[in-house]
């Protein structure tokens, strides 16, 4: 075949397709080449490839230099040493080089034992630094975030999180700034990134290679409150966490730990252990309600807000207060999960038990950074206390923290159930950790409400998504066509919104946004992935599965559900449960 | 929808870098270009003007800054009335054109890229004007001065009234 190339890496003869990389020619025969800035995001085809930090380099017979394997195409006979004298000691000064300009605090770092340097660093063997400079990198630390923490002594300029910021999320926080020793990536102006339009994603957490961008870490806070005798402190978890939170224990991804996790969470010392899950189907309460209406109004020809988008994603949220103030009438008003958790608990359950709300604590543990952000926003205080309804919110990565600290093994516990009255959950709940279960979940209960019918099959298929893309679907409900739509990772937030700007060709009804690239499996307080995202749709495939397994999947025959309705809130859209689960109009927050 | 918050006292300059943005078939890829204008009639590319850019271009912020505190021609600072050149070139360096630089930021008081609080004077050091025979070379707006010692910087400072 003409555009096949034939070359030998290690003395391994094989053929790739013309174009293809040594980096990518050599994974084919199995041969290993270390790599560190370069990032190959296949899926939503975008690759950060710089060939900047020159550890990836190779032999290749008749060249001069070395030559960096990800950037560079094969061609016909090429024969390619990966190992050679050469090639080791250039990789080992290259790591030098970088670690003469770096923190050596690795013992305390908060990427210690996660850090890709830290792991190059000891496979190459770099036992002494043969460089040192006059001088080293001393930036002032970025704690102005509730979320993010930078710390550009750190950096590799590997420029990674810039690509996610810009390139994936579109959203442009941050860039490589001045040039030279003083290169660095940045805010613009060098501001605080609490001041810039950072959505706080984390997105670029995930990809960071070293402790450069890392979450603001809340678990003091949760270890003090645990220790305090005078107070009731309950935990709540995110669906997307139990997805994931095994990995950091060391299983395989797709693997739920959901009731090892509950039984962790009651060793760890919380007083009650609850599921956001429980809180999603209250949020589909609300969210369904609020379609039902406004889709009403609008077969009716009466003004109204149209298309209806998902509120429940807080980084989606901040990137529409920033990017696109003037559409900020579409989202529902309905609280997210979380913020619904911390509502009813401090009010619902704090009168059921008895408890003075100022003495409860709820945490939260969610797969998530910007929701550290969400808890502290001013208007989430339904209860009137001295505290936010959410107290804490913890991350999945600082709760397998907390729980090795705390000298549990999470994976040798029997399973145990979440507790009531906040605990119970359907599988609509399950899936709103993943790009479009919100849809999904939402169709389960708004078909009935619409047509008065049961739903046979629970699943819709269309609307399913394990792409990292967006997806338009038209479901018939009754006499209704609703077109709806799909979309993960903020650049396809972005061009929705665009869409919809353009007059809305598709003439969608109902749009679910979540930022992450795939969902909030793909949160960026969840164990790195480093760019593999095949883990992401392990997750997912988790999340469905345990769905699957419910024997109640639509949340509003959740018994729990219609208990507080009951008991509490009245029907859903009546004027308590608007005072408690829905947020006024939301506030534009002008940053650069 | 650029906002016009930045304008003011410097409405005609921003109105001359409008026009000028107007006149670009597209302004995709003309960043650069924009900025390297916008230095031209501001002097200088303070945040506001950074900022109106990338408004204007519909770019992020971020990637205004980046591409200005990459180049070492652009400035986010205003010059000062005397911008002060100090040639590095190879023949003033090896010349002692850093002792004459050092004594200047001393009697000044300001780093390379600054500006005295008065305004007054800017420093900055360039590579090599082609006067090498003259090694080290000092220029002040168009004026050239030539085998620049460390003494003869408060004469050269006190000619500029």
């Amino acid at each position: 075949m003409s555009n096949m190339i034939n070359l030998t890496i290690d003395g391994i003869e094989t053929q790739v397709p013309a174009g293809s990389t040594i980096l990518q020619a050599a994974e084919q025969v199995g041969v290993h080449i270390p790599t560190l800035c370069y990032l190959d995001l296949h899926e939503i085809g975008i690759e950060n490839k710089p060939a900047s930090c020159r550890v990836c380099v190779v032999e290749v017979v008749g060249r001069r230099n070395l030559a960096p394997a990800c950037a560079t195409p094969v061609a016909e006979g090429m024969v390619v040493r990966t190992n050679t004298p050469k090639v080791i000691d250039s990789r080992k000064m290259v790591v030098e080089l970088m670690l003469s300009d770096h923190p050596k605090d690795c013992l305390t770092c908060p990427k210690s034992g996660q850090c890709e340097l830290q792991t190059l660093a000891e496979s190459l063997g770099v036992r002494k630094i043969r460089v040192t400079g006059d001088s080293m990198s001393t930036y002032a630390l970025d704690e102005s975030s509730p979320s993010i923490i930078r710390d550009r002594d750190k950096c590799i300029m590997c420029r990674r999180c810039e690509t996610m910021c810009n390139q994936v999320q579109t959203v442009g926080a941050l860039t490589a700034v001045d040039r030279g020793f003083g290169a660095v990536v940045s805010t613009a102006f060098d501001l605080p990134i609490n001041e810039t339009v950072c959505t706080m994603c984390g997105q670029c957490i995930q990809v960071c290679p070293v402790g450069a961008l890392t979450e603001k870490s809340n678990l003091d806070e949760v270890i003090e409150a645990l220790g305090d005798p005078d107070k009731t402190v309950i935990v709540n978890t995110a669906p997307a966490v139990r997805a994931a939170l095994g990995e950091e224990f060391g299983i395989e991804p797709g693997y739920s730990v959901t009731g090892e996790m509950a039984a962790a969470l009651r060793r760890v010392g919380f007083d009650y252990v609850f599921d956001t899950d429980f809180a999603a189907d209250l949020t589909i309460m609300e969210e369904a309600q609020e379609l039902v209406d406004r889709l009403n109004k609008f077969l009716k020809g009466e003004p109204v807000a149209m298309p209806m988008i998902t509120s429940c994603c807080p980084a989606w949220i901040n990137f529409l207060e920033t990017q696109f103030p003037d559409m900020q009438e579409l989202p529902s008003s309905a609280k997210s999960p979380m913020e619904m958790f911390g509502a009813m608990a401090k009010s619902y359950f704090a009168q059921k038990k008895g408890i003075d709300p100022e003495d409860l604590v709820v945490v939260s543990v969610m797969p998530c950074t910007a929701k550290k952000f969400e808890a502290k926003r001013d208007e989430m205080n339904s209860n009137g206390t001295s505290r936010n309804d959410i107290d804490i919110s913890i991350t999945t990565r600082e709760l397998a923290q907390l729980i090795k600290q705390m000298n549990i093994d999470l994976l040798e516990l029997e399973e145990e159930d979440f507790d009531d009255p906040l605990g119970e959950s359907t599988g609509a709940g399950v899936i709103f950790g993943k790009t479009g279960g919100v849809m999904e979940a939402a169709l389960r209960t708004g078909y009935e409400w619409i047509t008065g019918q049961e739903l046979g099959d629970v699943e819709f298929e269309d609307v399913r998504s394990t792409e990292y893309g967006m997806k338009v679907a038209h479901v018939q409900i009754g006499d209704v066509t609703l077109n709806v739509a799909v979309a993960s990772g903020l650049g396809n937030a972005r061009a929705i919104m665009e869409e919809i700007k353009a007059g809305n060709p598709n003439q969608l009804h109902f749009i679910e946004i979540m930022a992450c690239p795939g969902g909030c499996v793909n949160g960026g307080g969840q164990p790195y992935h480093f760019g593999d995202l095949s883990i992401i749709q392990d997750r997912q495939a988790a999340l469905l599965e345990e769905d699957e397994n419910k024997t109640i999947r639509k949340s509003h025959e959740n018994p729990s559900i219609k208990k507080i309705y009951e008991e509490f809130l009245g029907k859903p859209g009546s004027h308590v449960a608007h005072e408690y689960l829905h947020t006024p109009a939301h506030v534009y927050r002008e940053k650069i | 929808m650029a906002c016009n918050c930045a304008k003011g006292a410097d409405k005609e300059k921003y109105e001359q870098l409008d026009a000028f943005i107007a006149s670009l078939p597209s302004t995709q890829g003309e960043l650069i270009r924009v900025l390297h204008t916008a230095q031209g009639i501001f002097g200088y590319l303070p945040k506001e003007v950074q900022i109106y850019v990338a408004k204007k271009l519909d770019v992020p912020v971020s990637k205004v800054y980046g591409v200005v505190s990459f180049y070492s021609f652009f400035t986010m600072k205003p010059k000062g009335e005397y911008d002060i050149s100090v040639c590095m070139g190879t023949a003033c360096y090896v010349r002692g054109a850093e002792n004459v630089l050092n004594e200047i930021k001393n009697q000044l008081g300001i780093d390379i890229g600054d500006t005295t609080a008065d305004g007054k004077f800017s420093l900055r050091t360039l590579r090599c004007v082609g006067a090498c025979g003259l090694a080290p070379v000092v220029m002040i707006g168009d004026k050239v001065y030539g085998r620049v010692t460390p003494d003869m910087v408060s004469g050269i400072l006190a000619e500029c009234k």
